[in-house]
């Protein structure tokens, strides 16, 4: 237990840190999902041929790459890219991309593949009468949107997106492979510096369940108030 | 874009493929057997036997398959009675530690899909069985296993994709898998894009060809 007092002699604040980067790097990441789902649905759902190719194209390969070969690619070829744009501008010096972002930027193109689909499919199990019964009230394009769609596909989005927030949580374990510090490089550290890998991998391992655990239960209560008048 | 080094690092990159097909084959067969044995366990009426299923698959679903490979390969070794045992001869090789954690892993994922497929047989089909006069073993064996089997091919042929993407954490245990030999070239020659273009394809391309499978399956089996 001595192992995880706070303060100089143990490894409990570093741990506790670490577990807050990982909270941060998951909801970013999530968010940075959002964004690109956002923006992959309606061409997803668009009617011409082209824009549902760079949708498709983008969820499949994304889906059917591994997380880490992602991460390797935005890795090592975030700071070159960072480079060149910045070579254009005139600045040559060496630039190091902060680790939080590239692996939020990643661990999030990821989990966008993911929303992408979770959103289409929603929109599209909404009935037909709902987008014509807008239609005929007279709503605007905005109103239809925000006030009939959106609450109704947040509702069946939910569930599903809870499985991509698990996803994306576990993934964000990948992103130690950068050299960022959370739940998953303190362990490897503390491990590496106590010779105790079985104690610190297994108490991740306890970090990531209660992680889990915590979100469902507050995942579950937006889903009962999504749900209401059902 | 460095054409030379793509074309270059394809049969590389093609022969690591192999290793990447051999982990993710023996552990969806080991896996196989692991997630029947634990969907059975959880259809019993036993409230220990069935919690101790569900805790077994929560826990292998709720924390990430890095923390899982690193438990069994740096963990383990640390138990002094594990080294003097003759287990030890598996668990010090990197390639069984990846197998055995994929293969729980994927155990995991498999009793809950087998474990709905099988709730999801009507009652009716077991009762015809027994009214014919059927023994339970047959039942269970000539009727429930190859409708549960049918009903969970969709979503284990996702969960074979899932696998197979997993296999790239192997690289983590120092294996040369796919992604492992990709990381080293973009390592030594700082051509990520090229590289990624390569092994991605090559993922894809298996990723391709497990889905017309399934999909193949599917249609072989319905009914």
């Amino acid at each position: 237990m001595e192992l995880l007092a706070f303060g100089d002699t143990g490894w409990g604040d570093e741990l506790f840190y670490a577990t807050l980067m990982t909270i941060a790097v998951s909801i970013t990441a999530m968010f940075i999902g959002f964004i690109f789902a956002l923006i992959f649905t309606p061409l997803k759902l668009s009617k011409n041929k082209f824009l549902n190719f760079i949708a498709n194209s983008y969820t499949t390969i994304i889906r059917g790459v591994p997380e880490l070969l992602v991460i390797y690619l935005f890795f090592f070829g975030g700071t070159g890219a960072v480079m060149f744009v910045a070579s254009i501008f005139g600045y040559n010096e060496y630039i190091e991309i902060n680790a939080f972002i590239t692996g939020a930027f990643a661990i999030g193109i990821i989990s966008g593949a993911y929303s992408t689909e979770v959103f289409r499919g929603a929109i599209q199990s909404i009935d037909k009468g709902q987008f014509e019964a807008a239609n005929v009230l007279g709503l605007s394009k905005f109103g239809k949107f925000f006030k009939i769609i959106l609450p109704q596909t947040l509702r069946l989005a939910i569930p599903n997106l809870s499985n991509v927030w698990q996803i994306t949580l576990k993934d964000t374990s990948l992103i130690s492979v950068t050299g960022l510090v959370e739940i998953m490089r303190q362990s490897y550290i503390a491990a590496g510096s106590t010779r105790d890998p079985l104690f610190f991998y297994s108490f991740a391992a306890v970090l990531y369940l209660l992680l889990t655990f915590v979100s469902m239960k507050l995942i579950n209560r937006l889903e009962v108030k999504y749900s209401r008048g059902y | 874009m460095d054409l030379e080094l793509m074309i270059n690092s394809f049969p590389k990159l093609l022969s690591a493929a192999l290793i990447t097909l051999k982990l993710l084959s023996v552990s969806l067969i080991i896996g196989l057997f692991i997630g029947l044995f634990f969907a059975i366990l959880r259809l019993q009426k036993n409230i220990l036997i069935n919690k101790f299923a569900y805790g077994y698959s929560y826990v292998f679903r709720g924390t990430p398959l890095l923390v899982q490979i690193f438990i069994i390969y740096f963990g383990l070794g640390q138990i002094e009675y594990l080294r003097s045992t003759i287990l030890w001869t598996i668990l010090k090789e990197p390639y069984w530690c990846a197998i055995i954690a994929f293969a729980l892993n994927t155990g995991a994922y498999t009793s809950e899909i087998l474990r709905s497929a099988f709730q999801t047989i009507k009652p009716g089909i077991v009762e015809a069985g027994k009214s014919l006069g059927i023994s339970n073993k047959v039942i269970f064996y000539k009727i429930q296993i190859p409708i549960a089997i049918r009903q969970s091919l969709p979503a284990y042929g996702n969960e074979i994709i899932l696998m197979m993407k997993g296999t790239s954490l192997a690289s983590t245990v120092t294996l040369m898998d796919l992604t492992g030999v990709a990381k080293y070239i973009i390592s030594t020659t700082f051509k990520p894009i090229e590289v990624f273009i390569v092994a991605g394809g090559i993922y894809l391309f298996m990723t391709f060809i497990i889905h017309n499978l399934i999909k193949f399956l599917e249609k072989k089996y319905s009914y």
